[in-house]
């Protein structure tokens, strides 16, 4: 076969890599460029250098080493028994497109994943290898975020989080009988023992850190991982149980969900139906609600329906509310932090304004307007100085009221 | 002495400020102001380029606090809104901060009150600001030129085209992050020069001072295009980080009406290429021979051939997987009629399992073969062709819901496991399925009729001792 371009492989590489949900690069250790050798920078937010048309940022170079794997899972393009077409970079190649990239500033770093090749040992070490040359040999101080194999010896794994901001391991799949189904090759207690272990190496780190102000750094982002969502028959309920589990027993930073999407070569056992891009947007939220609103997991079960998925047409937040009646109308002059969090439309944003704003004045309807983006979903949820729900929680018909008109959900359901 | 004697009522006041985004240049002179009690609509401010007109007969020379003047007071938040907010384009700015600074005298806590018109917008001016500040880190496209001096190394320029008066405030940024490179970042309000030690200003640009390509941007632009997963097309949502005001200074962007036109036609064939139809599992048996017959998911459906439906009892407790269809099984329609099924009649009769009570199907549905001549030759399915047919396999399954599945061959047990396993590694163990039942793995009967002597003996043998095995785990599974 003829050489392939650099070019060519950067199509390949990065068509093969579209399916991953995560391209964050916030929430790392602040560090700069200046009195080193190269180049390089992170400030705690990451920047989004573009945005693709599928709305999705682009904020570092996502690319697959290689996609060439042994292993066999359905849901992935790359999987051996899949007809595309393959490429391989060399780390060099890749550590050259990084920097090349960087000095432009069209991204904030690399996020390096891999098919497996020959096997996960010498994959993960050609990994590491990539991001070794980016610090040791370029002084590279942008942001590195690395897949690691789950497979592959833990100490090659820790070489990773000592190079990368962030490291992650996929659990592919919500349930057990799932991965066992779609991903023949993997295995779940693995892929936990493995998250177990940088979980592990993290807390050692920062402890190292502490004492010490030399030690060195492990992934000072933290660990993530993804979720496929749809490609089997867990149910929301079942997803936002088993990523709570996730964040509770592995302390990550971010669970991701990726909507299953269609792919090229699929292969039959697939489920047949995409799943609604609007069931990953209230995964999403559902997440936020646990992250920053104080909802418990169990709370966010309670909003699904009786088949165990939270609703379309409505928000997670505003499902509940829907659900539990009683507890509202939240006085907004007199409630607490936590009771109007819970209100349906009032932002994390929009509650420290309101809290602000009511130690001058007693709020009144009008005052709340100005501090919402919209008061119409607020309004039956809510009692100001001047205002006072009466009727409207109870209506039955309160939820076709305030459920998006089916035309603003057609933007999401592509 | 009091302020206001320092005052001439009635008096206008113009303060000319040197530079748009001078804030301690502002904050001297409002600082001296509000200690001399001046109302703020008694004060025009003037950036460069702007016009005084309002105040034209103002009083140009500043009024002197008096010693004892009080302090002004500003808490952190004003400071740090104000210093931000100054940058903004609205020529107001100058005029609402002061106005903000003069309130804040009798009212400290002002600034909490969100609800405050005043406040309300200089918070939005700030936040016009920050977002500008982070479109300008996001957004700026360096272009590598070739220098003439070959000592300098190489230089990066950039042009880009900032709403307010950022380019200043953001020198930092950029020095932190390409501290070993040489770069100037060109604005139509100004630019910046850093050679990897010093930084330097120098005049306003035009578009054309900057460079018009640079090689890179087709891996860039191809980047681009093979990110973007077009079965997820939002346009709403890139338009509202990305306005298209930023587009034209960003090499990438010419791609996007192409991708967006694109995009459905690119999904549709994804779909197609995935076999990934919007169909149902069918709930019959004689739902999935209609389905079959009609199947063309993989390439073996093309072929000259008929597909062959599995046969026996829909409550059948043993399940018999084969390969696929041979000859014979392709002209008659059934399977396990020609050489291996008649085999495999022998040994099931040996072993005491009742052919008639099982459910016996294969792997793949049609049969694989090249014409030879007028022969046509077996070929074994490929892995992905398996995988393929799976789908119907795994139908019949739920229909039938054999207690216990037997392979034959890998090609069978790859049918029903989805990974290629080797039959001398598992055969004589069950293997779990996720429906509760138990998958066993053996030969397929015509591996026996390729062998003689004594390996065929030995291979039958075994295969005799894995159909007692599934013969006694049955009675077993029915007790
Ligand atoms: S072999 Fe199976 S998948 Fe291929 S066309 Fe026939 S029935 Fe369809």
């Amino acid at each position: 076969m003829a050489q392939q371009t650099i070019l060519q492989k950067l199509e390949i590489l990065a068509d093969a890599a579209k399916y991953d949900a995560s391209c964050a690069s916030s929430g790392t250790a602040k560090k700069n460029s200046l009195g080193g050798r190269g180049i390089g920078s992170t400030e705690g937010m990451g920047i989004c250098h573009a945005y693709a048309p599928d709305g999705r940022c682009i904020s570092l170079l996502k690319i697959l080493l290689t996609n060439h794997c042994v292993f066999d899972c359905h849901y992935c393009v790359n999987r051996k028994s899949s007809n595309v077409a393959r490429a391989r970079f060399t780390p060099q190649e890749v550590v050259d497109l990084t920097l090349a990239f960087y000095r432009r500033n069209y991204i904030e770093g690399l996020f390096l994943s891999s098919g497996i090749v020959k096997n996960s040992n010498h994959t993960m070490e050609q990994i590491v290898e990539v991001a070794r040359i980016l610090r040791e040999e370029h002084d590279f101080r942008g942001y590195i975020h690395l897949k690691t194999i789950p497979e592959a010896d833990a100490e090659i794994v820790h070489q990773a989080g000592l190079y990368a901001d962030r490291v992650s391991i996929n659990v592919e799949l919500p349930t057990d009988s799932g991965l066992t189904r779609l991903a023949p090759d993997k295995d779940a207690r693995q892929i936990e023992g493995a998250m177990g272990k940088v979980k592990a190496d993290l807390a050692e780190a920062k402890d190292a850190h502490k004492r010490f102000k030399h030690a060195p750094r492990f992934a000072p982002a933290g660990q993530s991982t993804q979720m496929i969502v749809g490609a089997d028959a867990a149910t929301d309920a079942d997803i936002v149980g088993k990523a709570s589990r996730l964040y509770d027993n592995f302390r990550l930073r971010r669970v991701y969900y990726s909507a299953f999407s269609p792919i090229p070569d699929a292969s039959a056992v697939l489920p047949l139906k995409r799943p609604p891009l609007i069931r990953e947007h209230r995964l999403y939220q559902s997440d936020w609600l646990m992250r920053f609103y104080g909802y418990k997991p169990a709370e966010v079960m309670q909003a699904t329906e009786a088949d165990g998925n939270l609703p379309l047409d409505i928000d997670p937040k505003l499902a509940w509310a829907l659900k539990f009646r009683e507890a509202f109308p939240v006085d907004v002059n007199r409630s607490t932090k936590e009771q109007l969090l819970r209100v349906p439309g009032l932002g994390v944003k929009a509650v420290g304004k309101i809290l602000a704003s009511r130690r001058h004045r007693a709020l009144r309807l009008d005052d709340v307007a100005l501090l919402t983006q919209s008061i119409t979903k607020v309004r039956p949820f809510i009692c100001t100085v001047d205002w006072r729900p009466v009727t409207l929680t109870d209506r039955a018909d309160l939820r076709s009221l305030l459920a998006p008109k089916s035309e603003q959900l057609e933007l999401f359901v592509t | 002495m009091t302020a206001l004697q320092h005052v001439r009522l009635g008096t206008y006041y113009v303060v000319n400020l040197p530079e748009a985004d001078d804030f301690d240049f502002w904050r001297d002179r409002a600082r001296a102001l509000v200690q001399c009690d001046v109302p703020p609509d008694r004060i025009a401010w003037v950036e460069p380029g702007g016009s005084g007109d309002l105040f034209s007969h103002g009083e140009r020379r500043m009024p002197v606090p008096p010693m004892d003047a009080r302090p002004v007071r500003a808490n952190r938040r004003f400071v740090s809104l104000a210093k931000n907010a100054i940058l903004h384009s609205d020529p107001e700015r100058f005029a609402l901060l002061y106005r903000l600074l003069w309130r804040l005298q009798s009212n400290p806590r002002m600034m909490e009150d969100k609800a405050d018109l005043d406040v309300r917008r200089v918070e939005e001016l700030d936040k016009n600001v920050r977002r500008d500040s982070h479109k300008m880190h996001a957004f700026v496209r360096f272009r590598l030129v070739e220098s003439e001096d070959e000592e300098a190394g190489e230089h990066y320029v950039a042009w880009f085209e900032p709403e307010h008066h950022i380019l200043r405030a953001n020198a930092g940024f950029f020095m932190r992050r390409f501290s070993n490179m040489r770069w100037s970042i060109l604005t139509p309000r100004g630019s910046l020069h850093w050679d990897g030690e010093t930084m330097a200003e120098g005049p306003p640009a035009e578009r054309h001072d900057a460079p018009g390509g640079d090689p890179m941007e087709d891996l860039w632009r191809t980047y681009y295009a093979s990110i973007f997963n077009p079965a997820r097309l939002k346009i709403g949502a890139m338009l509202k980080e990305m306005p298209k005001k930023y587009w034209k200074n960003m090499p990438e962007a010419s791609l996007i009406p192409d991708l967006i036109a694109g995009a459905q036609g690119r999904e549709a064939s994804m779909v197609e290429k995935g076999a990934l139809e919007f169909e149902e599992r069918p709930d019959t048996l004689a739902a999935i021979d209609k389905a079959i017959h009609a199947c063309r998911k993989c390439p073996i459906g093309a072929l000259d051939n008929t597909a062959v439906m599995g046969e026996g009892p829909q409550d059948a407790a043993l399940m018999i997987v084969g390969e696929q269809p041979g000859d014979n099984e392709d002209l008659a329609g059934r399977p396990f009629v020609g050489p291996a099924g008649q085999l495999l009649d022998v040994h099931l009769e040996k072993a005491g399992i009742d052919r008639r009570a099982a459910y016996l199907t294969n792997a793949v549905k049609h049969f694989k073969y090249v014409q030879r001549g007028k022969r046509r030759l077996h070929q074994n399915p490929g892995a992905k062709e398996i995988d393929t047919c799976r789908w119907w396999i795994e139908s019949e399954r739920a229909i039938v819901q054999p207690k216990l599945v037997l392979a034959m061959g890998a090609s069978a047990a790859r049918g029903l496991l989805g990974k290629t396993v080797s039959i001398s590694k598992v055969r004589g163990t069950p293997i779990p399925l996720e429906d509760g039942s138990e998958l066993w793995v053996t030969a397929h009967p015509s591996y026996l009729l390729r062998l003689e002597g004594p390996a065929r003996e030995e291979q039958a043998r075994l295969f005799d001792a894995d159909l007692a095995a599934v013969k006694a785990r049955l009675a077993e599974l029915a007790g």
